[in-house]
C-alpha cells in the first residue's frame, strides 16, 4: 500500500501539485434493525477505494475511485489536479496550510470483544427478546430494536512525509418503543434515540446497555405519554438529562465552531455561525458555569481518533472558558486564519469524501452539582428527557428542540409526566442562563453517528460529554 | 486522461455481473443490483471556489431470500472474487436470519414501457471547467449587484441495473444536474436553485439573477411579532412541505404500521380541494427513473385528489401484504423505511405571485425554509426556520424585507387553508429523498403559525 500512495503523490507532483495526499480507505458494517417481532434488516456492507486530494495553484482538487490498483490511481492523482486547476480560475486567494510534522505509525482503537466474531444470532437473540417485551405491552404498536457494528481502516499518506495507518472498530444499540392510540403517537427510547448509543468499543459495550433490562420501562413510559397531558406553555426553569443535553451542545455549540461555516464555507447549505472571528476570546457564550472543550483524545469516543485526516495529531482543545468563548474546531486551511495552529478537527466520510472541519468529542465539563441537588433546588420548572425533535437558524441561533418526555418539577420534586415537550431560545441566552452543572458522576460520553454536513452530504460520528443541567427561564411548550 | 464523466461501464458487462452473481447464489430466491456513479461537484463560497470534488462510485447490493429469511449484503468492488464474496454473505446472512411472516415473494418481472430519456450528453460532457465556468456566472451576477455568491454545481452520470432470480432484468443509464446558490448582499439573502437531468437546460445566470434580485430586496430587514400571518409560499417552501408529508404518511408501510395521517381517512377530505398531489416518476419535468429498487415499472400514483384522501405508493413487501400490486416506489435496498414518493407534483392553478401578493392585507411572503423537522408525524406538525429572503406584505404589496421567523404548524391544517395556487410550477431537488424532485408552484396560505424569530 505505501507504494501505491507513494505513485499517486509523486503523480500528483509531477503534474504540478505543490501538496497532495491520498486517504485508502475499507470499511466494514454490521446492521441488525429488529422491528415489531421481525428482523426487518440484517445486512453486511464493506467498502473499499481511495481519494486524492491535490492542491494546484493555490487551489484544491478531489477525485476518487473504488478500483484500488495502480493505473486508475495514475488517472485519479490526473484528475484531482485537473480540478484543482479548475478550482484555481475562481478563487480570491490562494490555500496556504498551517504546518504540521509529518508522522508514521499505526494506531488502534481498543475494544475488549471483537463485534464482527460475536455470532449473530446471539446477537439477533437479544434484540429479540427487547422486542417481545416491549411489545408485551398492549399500547405499543411499534417496537424497534437495533445493533450497529463498524469497522474502519485507514491509510493517510501526503507529500509531506506522512504516512499514517488507524483502524478504529464502534458499536452501538438502542430500543425504541411506539404507542399509538387515534390520532395520537408517542415514543421512548432507550438509552437514546436513532439508534441508541455508540462508543469506540466492542461487544462489551453493547452488553453493558442491558437492552432487555430496560425493555419494559421503555414501553411503559411510550404507552403513559399517550394519556399524559399536553406540555404546558410557560417560561419556567428547565433541566435537561444528559442525552438531551448531547444534542443541545452538537446543535448550538458544536456545529457554530466549525471554522468552516465561520468563515462561510457552509454557507449556502448548512448556513454560517453567529460565533464570528471578531468574538474570539471576548464574547460571553455562556455562563460561568459553561466549560466546553473539544476533546479528540478521550478513550471511547465516537469523535475520537489519533491523526486528523490532513494527518494533524488528535488533540483537547478549549472552547469555552467559564461562559467565555475561546476556540474553534479548525484545519490545516482555516487555522492560520485566526494565527492559531490546526486544532485537528478534518475528518472524512470514507474515500470518496474530501475532509472537512468536523466535530471530535464537544464536551460540557462537570459541574459540582447532583441531579438531585438541581432538582431539589428547582421550584418551578421541566424536567426533559431524549431528543424527539430538533431544528435551529442557519447562524445557530434560534433553535426549538423536542424531547420525547417531560416532568414537571413542583417544590424540588419530580411531578406529572407531560407528552410533547418543546423548548426554544437564542442560543447564548439559553447557555448564559445555564447556573447548575452535575458532576463527574453523572457525566456520559454519548456517541452520536449521524452528523450531517457538506455537499455532497457527509455523515461523521462524533461524541458529546455531558451531565444533567440546568437553565433558568426558558420558554417551554411551543405546540399547541 | 480519464474523463470525469465518461460512459461508466455499460449494459453489457452490468449485466454479466449480475448474472454471474444470481448463478453463483444457492438461495431460493436472489436479487442483485448495481448502481455506479460518476459525479462532480464544485462548492464556491464568498464568491471562490472553495471544494471541488469528483467521485467514481459502485454499489453492488445482494438480497438473498431462504424460505422466509431474507439477508443483505453490499459491497463497492465489483471484481470476480469480491462479487462472488458479497452473494456468499447475503447467503449467509439469510442462514442465520429468522423467518419473516410476511415476506411472499421477491417481485415478478413486469416489462417497462416507454419513459422520457434520462440521458443527456450535455450533462456527460460537463466537466469541471464547464462547472466552473457556470458558478463564474452565478458570481458575475452577484458581482454586478456587490453582493457574494456561495452554492454548489453537482452533475451525475449514473447506471442502475436489477436483477433477480425470477426475471426481472432492469436497466437504465441517467444523468442529473443541481445548481444551487445562495447569495449574500449586506443584510439580504437570496436563494435560487435549478434542478433537470440535462445540464444544458440550467442557465447559471438566470438561477444567479434570481438569487441576487431576491438577495438585494432583502437588505435591512426588520423585526416583526410571531402570530398566526396569511403567507405567500414560494415553490421551494411549498416542495419541502410536500417532500415531509410523503415522508410521513404517503407510504404505505405507514399506513401499514398505523402512524400515518391517512389512515382511515381514504376516500375523505383531509385538506383544501385546492390541493391535488400525485407521484409521477415518468414526468421528465423531475428526475426520470423507470423502474424502483427492485426493478418494476413506476407508476403514477394519485395520492390526494381535489383534498381527499386517494392512494399510497407500495413496493413489493407492503403490496403483497394486502394483495396488491407494488406501484415501483421501493426507495432503499432492504425495505426498511418502506417504500416513498420521491417525485412528487402539486397541481398548479391559474394565480400569478403578483395575484397572491395582491390579494394579502398583511401577511408575510416567504422563499424558502430551513433545518425543519417533525414535532408529530400523525398531525403533521412542523418547526423550521424561514431563510434567505423573507417579507413583510401589506395592503397587497411587499413593503419590507423581516428578519427569519420560526414556524410551528401542522402541513394538512396549513394545506387545508389554501387560497390561492400559482401557476408558476418548477422542480425542486429534494434533500430527504434524494435523487427526488418535487414540482410546486407558488401557494398563499392563510392563518400559518409562526412561533418564534431570530436575529437577520
Amino acid at each position: 500500500m505505501e507504494d501505491f500512495c507513494r505513485k499517486i503523490l509523486e503523480r500528483a507532483a509531477s503534474q504540478g501539485a505543490t501538496y497532495a495526499d491520498v486517504r485508502v480507505v475499507r470499511r466494514a458494517s454490521e446492521s441488525i434493525e429488529v422491528k415489531t417481532g421481525k428482523v426487518e434488516q440484517l445486512a453486511s456492507a464493506t467498502d473499499y477505494g481511495f481519494g486524492v486530494r491535490a492542491l494546484v495553484g493555490g487551489a484544491w482538487g478531489f477525485a476518487c475511485s473504488f478500483v484500488v490498483n495502480d493505473d486508475e490511481g495514475m488517472e485519479v492523482a490526473d484528475l484531482a489536479v485537473r480540478i484543482a486547476r479548475a478550482s484555481s480560475t475562481h478563487k480570491k486567494e490562494d490555500v496556504t496550510l498551517a504546518d504540521v510534522e509529518p508522522a508514521t505509525g499505526r494506531f488502534e482503537s481498543q475494544f475488549k470483544i471483537d463485534p464482527f466474531d460475536v455470532p449473530l444470532a446471539d446477537k439477533i437473540n437479544v434484540l429479540l427478546e427487547a422486542d417481545s417485551i416491549m411489545r408485551q405491552n398492549p399500547k405499543i404498536a411499534i417496537a424497534e430494536s437495533s445493533m450497529d457494528f463498524w469497522r474502519q481502516e485507514q491509510v493517510f499518506a501526503s507529500s509531506e512525509g506522512s504516512y499514517i495507518e488507524q483502524v478504529n472498530v464502534q458499536s452501538g444499540a438502542g430500543i425504541l418503543a411506539t404507542a399509538i392510540g387515534g390520532e395520537e403517537i408517542q415514543r421512548r427510547s432507550y438509552p437514546a434515540p436513532f439508534g441508541g448509543d455508540f462508543a469506540a468499543a466492542g461487544y462489551e459495550f453493547v452488553e453493558a446497555q442491558d437492552l432487555t433490562g430496560h425493555a419494559e420501562e421503555t414501553a411503559r413510559d411510550a404507552a403513559q405519554l399517550l394519556e399524559a397531558p399536553l406540555c404546558p406553555s410557560e417560561t419556567t426553569d428547565l433541566v435537561l438529562e444528559s442525552s438531551m443535553l448531547a444534542l443541545q451542545v452538537h446543535e448550538s455549540c458544536g456545529h457554530p465552531i466549525e471554522l468552516d461555516r465561520v468563515l462561510g464555507m457552509e454557507s449556502s447549505f448548512a448556513g454560517t455561525s453567529f460565533l464570528t472571528t471578531d468574538k474570539l476570546g471576548s464574547f460571553r457564550y455562556g455562563s460561568e458555569a459553561v466549560n466546553i472543550v473539544a476533546d479528540a483524545t478521550i478513550p471511547g469516543g465516537l469523535g475520537s481518533f489519533f491523526f486528523d485526516d490532513e494527518g494533524v495529531p488528535a488533540q483537547r482543545v478549549d472552547i469555552v472558558n467559564e461562559g467565555i468563548f475561546n476556540g474553534y474546531l479548525t484545519s490545516r486551511e482555516t487555522a492560520p486564519k485566526i494565527g492559531r495552529p490546526s486544532s485537528g478537527a478534518m475528518r472524512a466520510d470514507g474515500w470518496n469524501s474530501i475532509p472537512l472541519i468536523r466535530m471530535t468529542n464537544i464536551n460540557l465539563l462537570p459541574g459540582d452539582w447532583t441531579l438531585d441537588e438541581i432538582l431539589a433546588d428547582t421550584k418551578h420548572g421541566l424536567y426533559a428527557s431524549s431528543v424527539k425533535s430538533w431544528s435551529i437558524d442557519d447562524k445557530r441561533l434560534n433553535f426549538q428542540f423536542g424531547t420525547e418526555v417531560a416532568y414537571e418539577i413542583v417544590d424540588g420534586s419530580l411531578g406529572r409526566m407531560f407528552r410533547s415537550p418543546t423548548y426554544t431560545g437564542i442560543t447564548y441566552d439559553f447557555w448564559r442562563s445555564c447556573d447548575a452543572v452535575a458532576g463527574e458522576d453523572e457525566w456520559r460520553l454519548w456517541g452520536v453517528p449521524n452528523c450531517g454536513k457538506g455537499e455532497p452530504m457527509q455523515i461523521a460520528r462524533v461524541g458529546h460529554g455531558v451531565a444533567p443541567s440546568r437553565f433558568r427561564n426558558v420558554r417551554i411548550g411551543v405546540v399547541k | 486522461m480519464i474523463a470525469e464523466n465518461a460512459q461508466l461501464m455499460g449494459r453489457g458487462r452490468i449485466t454479466e455481473i449480475l448474472q454471474s452473481a444470481l448463478e453463483r447464489s444457492e438461495a431460493e430466491q436472489t436479487q442483485v443490483s448495481l448502481s455506479l456513479k460518476r459525479s462532480g461537484l464544485t462548492r464556491f463560497a464568498r464568491s471562490a471556489i472553495h471544494q471541488n470534488v469528483a467521485e467514481r462510485t459502485a454499489c453492488l447490493a445482494v438480497k438473498a431470500v431462504i424460505g422466509k429469511r431474507i439477508g443483505f449484503a453490499l459491497t463497492s468492488s465489483l471484481d470476480e472474487r469480491s462479487v462472488f464474496a458479497v452473494v456468499s454473505e447475503a447467503v449467509e446472512v439469510a442462514q442465520n436470519q429468522r423467518d419473516n411472516p410476511d415476506f411472499v415473494s421477491l417481485p415478478e418481472p413486469k416489462p417497462i414501457g416507454y419513459y422520457p430519456e434520462t440521458f443527456h450528453e450535455s450533462t456527460a460532457a460537463f466537466g469541471p471547467e464547464e462547472r466552473a465556468a457556470a458558478v463564474g456566472a452565478v458570481i458575475a451576477e452577484a458581482d454586478q449587484r456587490e453582493a457574494e455568491a456561495a452554492g454548489s454545481f453537482m452533475t451525475v452520470v449514473g447506471e442502475s441495473a436489477v436483477a433477480n432470480s425470477l426475471g426481472v432484468d432492469a436497466y437504465v443509464n441517467h444523468t442529473s444536474a443541481f445548481l444551487s446558490t445562495v447569495i449574500t448582499a449586506g443584510s439580504g439573502f437570496g436563494a435560487a436553485t435549478g434542478t433537470a437531468m440535462d445540464a444544458a437546460s440550467i442557465s447559471p445566470s438566470r438561477v444567479g439573477a434570481e438569487a441576487t434580485d431576491r438577495a438585494a430586496a432583502s437588505r435591512g430587514p426588520i423585526g416583526i411579532e410571531p402570530g398566526e400571518y396569511d403567507v405567500v409560499l414560494l415553490p421551494y417552501a411549498v416542495a419541502e412541505l410536500i417532500e415531509f408529508l410523503g415522508i410521513l404518511g404517503l407510504g404505505a408501510l405507514s399506513v401499514q404500521e398505523g402512524r400515518s395521517f391517512v389512515c382511515g381517512k381514504f376516500g375523505r377530505r383531509i385538506c383544501s380541494e385546492a390541493v391535488t398531489i400525485w407521484d409521477d416518476g415518468l414526468d421528465p419535468m423531475g428526475i426520470v427513473r423507470p423502474f424502483d429498487r427492485e426493478g418494476t415499472p413506476k407508476q403514477r400514483v394519485d395520492l390526494i385528489v381535489d383534498g381527499v384522501a386517494e392512494a399510497v405508493v407500495y413496493d413489493s413487501h407492503t403490496a403483497k401484504k394486502e394483495g396488491k400490486e407494488s406501484t415501483g416506489h421501493a426507495t432503499d435496498l432492504t425495505g426498511l423505511y418502506g417504500p416513498m414518493p420521491a417525485n412528487l407534483f402539486l397541481r398548479p392553478g391559474t394565480s400569478s405571485l403578483e395575484d397572491m401578493i395582491a390579494s394579502t392585507k398583511r401577511g408575510i411572503l416567504v422563499s424558502r425554509f430551513h433545518y425543519v423537522n417533525v414535532l408529530h408525524p400523525i398531525q403533521t406538525i412542523l418547526t423550521g426556520m424561514t431563510r434567505d429572503g423573507t417579507f413583510l406584505i401589506e395592503d397587497g404589496r411587499i413593503t419590507s424585507p423581516v428578519k427569519n421567523l420560526r414556524f410551528t404548524e401542522s402541513i394538512l391544517k396549513a394545506l387545508s387553508n389554501v387560497e390561492l395556487v400559482g401557476s408558476d410550477i418548477r422542480p425542486v431537488g429534494l434533500e430527504r429523498t434524494m435523487p427526488g424532485v418535487a414540482c410546486a408552484p407558488s401557494i398563499k396560505i392563510r392563518d400559518f403559525r409562526f412561533t418564534g424569530v431570530t436575529e437577520f
